[in-house]
């Protein structure tokens, strides 16, 4: 396939970035988004021209680490899928394919299509753990019977891979999808439970000072998760926010 | 060989660890205020370590080249943990966990910390849970097992097909608590350049922070490296694309051996190579195997017929299908050990019956499993147990809800439908066995510098079982070494901050500065990429699933020329200070390019054939690989001497105590 592709060039946080228009051939369909990606930066090397800053790590949808926004869509036109596990046969000869990096103001730009994350470090420091230290007798893991339901919501909440789609692809660019998987995890296993009041004002609390907009409700965030994370999720925090916020 | 001191600690197997904690130096919660380590690394060694260390009240500084302490790789593990618990009943216990681990790893592993693993890894499951890891669990509400690879009980603990992930979000939380107390200071981004010894001990680190370049000096009490293993010196492996051997390297430099480098697991159910492009392998996890059966066409004419594509597999008739593992180890069938289910693959691939264009593929096949998943949901439901498309959909829908994730990946990259057509797959570099080699405390032959996770070499011998490298990794990082690092600790509650203002930093920030401007100023005409793609498939030829003396040899002097041309000829673009993605994958080359040749020498000095290791000259007439235990029961540990190939070998006796060596059958 050939393809013409108009990709975000910024050198760094400070400069000013532009559309730059590249045309690359020979794309296999069998190839990776990234692999494409890898192939145009070998080319550029080859004549002397700095090759695009991407972040990549595992390539198996998994680490979150890749967050590409092409064709104005975060990771892609497939669905349920990140940036790696995209592939090419999803694309035909001839298209023209824009590639840009998650823009918020909370996810200032490194370089071209790498982007500061670390806000969603902070709001899991803020609250998004239990407080238990390591030690060898902590009770058995049998103990406590956990229902197979909430179990497993929990563990659909858990899958969430902070890769930041959900505020790359909302119009206000607000965190309520990632923040309200973690405080939803917590909050249906009994081992969260006891700390849930605190956790839930702490993240939310942190999440606005970050900067990430207010949730209206739109559900793109849910649209373009690649680990089709719930909104049910949202309105669990919601609830779990509005109860913390009465006690206290 | 007084620097190989393993320091097992005397008394019965069951009672050392118990007595080496109760016998080694503490350091009080005051003085522990005034020490500071360093982590390099944050997988679940390095996480549930930092996590842990700040708990007790070290002051931990943390690195990951990643943006996140999250994406560390154990986040990709798949399919589960190993525990002795016993909650199934099946007769698991401590022993058994044990004698599985020393068997699978075909008798080349420490007995007394592959005992310390199966002691602990109860306790693992426990914490795990505490800090709210969501396990997989059945209706009564209690844990779900499932059973892995080379043993004969259910004792793996999993979350469908993303329990590194859910293990590793765990010990992330641990650490985010301690990163919000101020415990842990965490720098992202950052790539340790080199170690810095000050009177031969380990006292810091030079870093180069990724985003602008700048070079750093970060000075600590203690040094642990948990920065996992060094499968992608064969370019193509399941790790991570950044995953690489430079801090273990950088410590083998400066004076801490390195153990059985040649130690590789090549994981028998990986996506194959699709074409020249592929940038990196997908594992497809193991558990896939307690349902999938493994087989190729029986006749050639079959194979071609495929191949062209005038046949489907599924038009292969039963008996015309060759289930090779279950024909050749009844007792295990297809859940014998990686190494063994491999190299399997391998003889029918090299004998022409691989089922793709390459001639390299399998076929894992869930028929079976589906259509008994889907009679058993059908009687339980009362239906119709001989209507076939009933029972078919019911029994995909109990594929789905275990392996759904699994089935979603193979689908979006291979472009063909699981549910309905057998998987393709072959083997592929995975984890290694090998690494930085250490004693009973895990600290390297470098006073102060330890190595934990997969950057060790310690409890899998030369094959590890499935679901052990998780539990290794938060054994060592919440239980192992936080406690044994306190012994030597204990020496240094007096020294006071150290200083980064001394001549050993400075030397060491030159030698780390010089090799970067080397690269920039190269102006060379080869990528990076391009001799880490020449030397992977020196690795794959001559150094994968089998090895003969010849090859080898080659293999040596291939990698030394190579790496010649790379200094010469390599072309980094970009400046020093700015985000050079070129630059860190230049100095991640440049140590694989060293590493790969001690790995050569390492293989070849080894003539037997074990666990992974498979020595062409070392087998017996059914073509399975023969250990020579008269002459290898050591652990190989290498001592740097400038050049790889100048390498000086010190063996460490292997001594079993508790279990019988045994010719190691599956059959």
């Amino acid at each position: 396939m050939n393809l013409k592709l108009k990709i975000w060039r910024q050198a760094n946080a400070e400069a000013k970035g532009e559309i730059v228009t590249y045309n690359i051939s020979d794309v296999s369909p069998d190839m990776s988004f990234l692999e494409m990606m890898d192939m145009h930066n070998e080319q550029l090397i080859e004549t002397g021209e700095d090759p695009v800053a991407f972040d990549h790590d595992c390539r198996e949808g998994i680490c979150g680490m890749c967050s590409m926004f092409i064709n104005g869509e975060a990771h892609g036109p497939d669905r349920l899928v990140t940036t790696c596990q995209l592939h090419m046969r999803k694309f035909k000869d001839g298209d023209t394919i824009t590639i840009e990096p998650f823009r918020a103001d909370a996810f200032p730009v490194i370089k071209d299509l790498a982007v500061d994350r670390s806000a969603f470090d902070r709001i899991q420091q803020a609250g998004g753990f239990v407080s238990v230290n390591t030690s060898g007798n902590t009770q058995d893991a049998n103990a406590i019977p956990i229902d197979k339901h909430d179990a497993d919501k929990a563990f659909d909440a858990a899958t969430c891979i902070g890769c930041g789609a959900c505020v790359a692809s909302c119009k206000n660019a607000s965190a309520m999808l990632f923040v309200s998987a973690k405080v939803s995890q917590y909050s249906l296993l009994p081992q969260g439970k006891v700390e849930a009041t605190d956790r839930v004002l702490n993240m939310v609390n942190q999440m606005d000072e970050e900067g990430f907009g207010n949730c209206t409700n739109t559900g793109a965030c849910e649209v373009e998760c690649p680990k089709g994370i719930s909104l049910e999720n949202i309105a669990r925090m919601n609830r779990e926010y509005m109860s913390a916020s009465l006690k206290g | 060989m007084a620097k190989l001191d393993s320091k097992i600690p005397h008394g019965s197997l069951s009672e050392k660890w118990t007595n080496h904690k109760s016998n080694i130096n503490l350091v009080s919660p005051a003085n522990k205020r005034l020490i500071d380590v360093i982590v390099v690394g944050t997988g679940l060694a390095g996480a549930s370590a930092s996590a842990t260390l700040a708990e007790l009240g070290y002051n931990v500084k943390t690195f990951c080249f990643q943006d996140s302490p999250r994406r560390a790789h154990s986040i990709a593990a798949q399919g589960g943990i190993n525990a002795a618990k016993n909650y199934q009943g099946d007769g698991d216990s401590t022993y058994r966990l044990f004698y599985d681990t020393i068997k699978g790893g075909d008798y080349r592993s420490r007995e007394s910390n592959v005992y310390r693993l199966a002691e602990v890894s109860t306790n693992i499951i426990d914490q795990c849970v505490a800090q709210g890891v969501p396990f997989a669990r059945d209706y009564g509400g209690l844990l779900d097992n499932r059973s892995f690879g080379g043993v004969l009980v259910s004792r793996t603990f999993y979350a469908k097909g993303q329990t590194g992930q859910q293990l590793l979000l765990g010990a992330y939380s641990a650490m985010n608590r301690q990163i919000g107390r101020g415990k842990i200071k965490m720098y992202n981004r950052h790539e340790m350049m080199d170690l810095v010894l000050v009177d031969g001990k380990a006292r810091g680190i030079i870093s180069r922070n990724l985003v602008n370049g700048k070079i750093e000096r970060h000075s600590a009490h203690a040094v642990v490296i948990a920065s996992g293993g060094y499968g992608n010196v064969f370019f193509l492996s399941t790790n991570a694309m950044g995953s690489n051997v430079s801090a273990s390297w950088k410590i083998h430099k400066r004076g801490a051996h390195f153990a059985n480098p040649c130690f590789t697991q090549i994981h028998p159910t990986c996506i194959p190579v699709s074409g020249e492009h592929q940038s990196k392998l997908t594992l497809m996890s193991e558990s896939l195997r307690n349902d999938g059966r493994i087989w190729v066409p029986k006749k050639l004419e079959d194979v071609k017929a495929i191949r062209s594509g005038q046949l489907k597999a599924t038009d292969i008739e039963e008996e015309d299908r060759d289930y090779y593992l279950e024909r050749r180890y009844p007792a295990f069938g297809n859940l014998v050990p990686r190494d063994v289910a491999s190299r399997a693959a391998k003889e029918r691939c090299d004998a022409g019956f691989g089922v793709n264009k390459t001639g390299e593929a399998v076929y894992l096949d869930f028929a079976a499993a589906v259509s008994r998943y889907g009679k058993e949901q059908a009687h339980v439901k009362g239906l119709d147990e001989n209507d076939t498309n009933l029972v078919k959909k019911l029994g995909q829908e109990v594929v789905r809800a275990k392996y759904g994730n699994l089935f979603q990946m193979y689908e979006k990259i291979v472009d063909q439908d699981p549910y309905e057509m057998p998987m393709m797959i072959y083997p592929a570099v995975h984890y290694t066995m090998g690494g930085v080699w250490v004693d009973y405390n895990l600290m390297t032959s470098i006073p102060g510098c330890y190595a934990i996770g997969e950057a060790n070499f310690s409890d899998h011998g030369a094959n590890r079982l499935g679901a052990s490298a998780l539990m290794q990794g938060l054994a060592d990082g919440y239980f192992v070494l936080p406690y044994t690092i306190g012994d030597y600790l204990s020496d240094d509650i007096r020294t006071g901050p150290i200083s980064t203002d001394s001549p050993e930093f400075e030397a060491a920030e030159k030698e780390v500065k010089d090799q970067l401007k080397g690269f920039i100023n190269n102006n060379g005409k080869h990528s990076v990429d391009y001799y880490h793609k020449k030397l992977g498939k020196i690795m794959w030829d001559k150094c994968g699933m089998s090895r003969n003396e010849k090859g080898l040899k080659t293999a040596i002097s291939d990698i030394k020329a190579l790496r010649e041309d790379f200094y010469k000829n390599v072309n980094v673009p970009g400046d020093l200070d700015e985000f050079n993605e070129q630059l860190a994958k230049a100095g991640r080359v440049a140590d694989f390019l060293e590493l790969g040749e001690l790995f050569a020498k390492d293989a070849l000095e080894r003539t037997e054939s074990c666990g992974g290791h498979f020595r062409e000259e070392s087998q017996t007439s059914e073509g399975e690989a023969m250990r020579d235990d008269k002459n290898f029961t050591f652990v190989s540990a290498w001592e740097y001497k400038g050049e790889p190939s100048n390498a000086k070998l010190h063996k460490e006796e292997l001594k079993y105590e508790e279990i019988e060596v045994k010719t190691r059958s599956y059959k």
